[in-house]
Parts: structure tokens; sequence; C-alpha cells
């Protein structure tokens, strides 16, 4: 059961979202997003799932990582500037110091064969992730006509031109941009 | 040491506001950055870095984490990871307050239709990246296929994936 206007609850501190946050952030294996959307509608019902869906669409247009704009998106609609650096800092903190022990602990043990040959598998399985990501992407409605063109060339330019990503975004984005436009527009 | 923070920060700064779609899809970049621009790690070992970041907890895009700290030590993960962040934080904070005071559903739709499908072929070209850094044989190749296929028809968690392909390393498959 998701929060209604009626039910909604909130945050009541800076505090709080910082802890709520870390929560989410230290469950999120693999990807905060789908622990976040269940914390944050089903359990403690800050939003309503069409409120999550729709700052995580404002938020993927936007660069940077979604689930730390959605932060910032959440935290400051509660408690201004203050909030959104609560709720960012939540969620980055923790990983950021359990992602360093965990490169400290590589680094003193890369020469175990048993533990670079673990980092190996799961090296591979991490791009296999990857491209499966892409792939359940590419099924959306919103990729079909012209739309493809642009996503190949991004494609391609990164992948086999090696060109660099400023260089192709600013060619790219504006075009794709004015096409969206266009279409929008007809 | 104050240079290489120097560039980290620009580098990172710059990437920030650059990885339209999410973090992942500005890996391609940073490889080029760290492996082929300056030389600062291999290739392989940019593919471990990821492989770690992956398995903690938190999001992906604390790759960036290892990266400056892999060229700097800890000022270099400081530096990479507020430098990585504040940029983009910041024009969020700024957008969102504008979006939440007037009707913007127009230029969102413009900028979800339009920005979409580079998305995708950003990410497709992080999963490629990696798997050429990855696959240093075909076991490691096979591995990545199985994720692919099993990650994009079924629901699996990537947790008990990415457990297998470390059990499957161990076991000297790979």
């Amino acid at each position: 059961m998701s929060a209604t206007s009626a039910d909604r609850a909130a945050p009541r501190s800076p505090g709080e979202l910082f802890f709520v946050f870390s929560q989410l952030a230290l469950q999120g294996f693999g990807g905060v997003l789908p622990i976040a959307r269940h914390m944050l509608v089903e359990r403690y019902r800050w939003l309503s799932i069409d409120e999550f869906t729709d700052i995580l669409a404002r938020c993927h247009a936007l660069p940077g990582p979604n689930i730390i704009n959605v932060s910032i998106c959440i935290g400051s609609r509660h408690f201004g500037a203050l909030g959104a650096l609560a709720a960012c800092s939540g969620l980055i903190a923790a990983p950021f110091v359990l992602v360093l022990l965990l490169g400290v602990f590589y680094q003193s043990f890369a020469d175990v064969p048993a533990i670079a040959a673990a980092l190996r598998g799961s090296a591979a399985i991490g791009a296999g992730l990857m491209i499966a990501t892409a792939l359940r992407m590419s099924v959306s409605p919103r990729l079909r006509s012209w739309r493809t063109v642009f996503g190949l060339l991004a494609f391609a330019a990164v992948s086999w031109l090696r060109l660099p990503l400023a260089l192709v975004l600013g060619v790219l984005v504006p075009f794709a941009l004015a096409a969206a436009w266009l279409e929008g527009n007809r | 040491m104050l240079d290489r923070l120097g560039i980290l920060a620009a580098d990172f700064g710059v990437l920030s506001l650059l990885s339209v779609g999410g973090g992942v899809s500005a890996l391609p970049e940073m490889h080029r950055t760290m492996v082929e621009v300056h030389g600062w790690m291999t290739s392989a070992q940019f593919a471990q870095l990821y492989a770690l970041a992956q398995a903690a907890p938190g999001p992906n895009m604390l790759v960036v984490t290892l990266l400056g700290w892999q060229t700097a030590g800890f000022a270099g993960a400081l530096v990479t990871t507020g430098a990585m962040c504040l940029p983009s934080c910041t024009l969020t904070f700024w957008v969102d307050r504008l979006w939440r005071s007037e009707s913007a559903v127009a230029w969102r739709n413009v900028l979800d239709n339009g920005l979409a499908a580079i998305t995708v072929g950003l990410i497709a070209a992080s999963g490629v990246l990696l798997a050429r850094a990855a696959d240093i044989n075909p076991a490691a190749t096979g591995l990545t296929a199985a994720a692919t296929v099993l990650t994009w028809r079924t629901q699996i968690h990537p947790l008990w994936l990415i457990a297998a392909g470390a059990l499957a390393g161990i076991a000297g498959l790979v």
C-alpha cells in the first residue's frame, strides 16, 4: 500500500533524511533504486509511487548519478538545501567508507590467487549486467525511429571511435533535443 | 601529487555534468581518462576497481572513489567523489526548484525523448568497455554472455550472478 495525499508522512529532520538514505545505500547491492522505491514509497510513505516515478524521470534527464539526484530532490523538498545535503551525504557517506575498506582489503590480498580470481569472475559478470541493462532499456517505445540512430551514433562514437564524451554529447545532444522538440510540435 | 588532485578535480567535475542518464554513462570516458590519456592504471585494473565498487553496497558511481584512491590515495578518493557529485547535485538542486515552481512538462518530454536513446547507447558502450577489459579468456566471455542473457530475460537478482561469477573465478574457471 503506498501513500496518498491523506496519509503522507514526512521526514522530521535533516538527520532523519541522512539516516534513512544511509539505510537505502547500505541495502543497495547492485543498485539502490529498487530498495529506494520500497523504502520511500511503501515503508516511510514520504512519496506516492507517482511522485517517485516523476522525480526519477526528471533526475534521469539531468546529469549525474540518478539516485543521488533523487536524494537531492527529496531532501530539498522538505528542508531545502540542508535537506538535500543531508539526504545526499547519507547516501554516499557509508558506502564511501565501505568501498575504500574494500579497496584496501583487496590491495592487501590481491596476490592471493583465489581473491584475484573471484574478482575476475565478478568483473566478467558485471560487464554482462551492464550490457543487459542497455538491452532492457532499448525496448522502450521512446527509442523507436530516429532516436535509434542517435543511440547507435553515441555507442559507435564512444565505443569504436573512442571520442571524448564532451565532443560526442556536444554534437549529438543539440540535434537530439531539436528533433524531439520538432516532433512534439508537429 | 597536487597536480594529480587538480587534474582529478577538473576531469571528474566536468564528467559530473556530462553524465546524462546516470553516472555509468560516463564510464567509458573515465576509462579513457584514467587508462588512455593519463596512463594511471591498466585496463584490467579499471575493470577490477569497477567490480569492487559493484560488490560494495551503494551507488555504483562510487567507482570514482576507487579510481581516485588508486591514483592519489585518500585525498584522491575525496577529490573524485566530491568532484563527481557537487556540479551535478548543484544543477539538480536549482533545476528541481525551477521545475517545482512552474509547469515544465513540455520541456521534460523533450529532454526525455531526446536523451533516452543517447543514454542507452552510452550504457551499451559502458558494457562493451567492461567486457573488453574483463573478458581475458573464453571462459570470462562465457560468464559475460551468461550474465547478459540471464539479466535480460529473467528477474534474477544481480547479487546472485556476481556471487556465481566470483565462485567461478575461485574454482579456477576464469
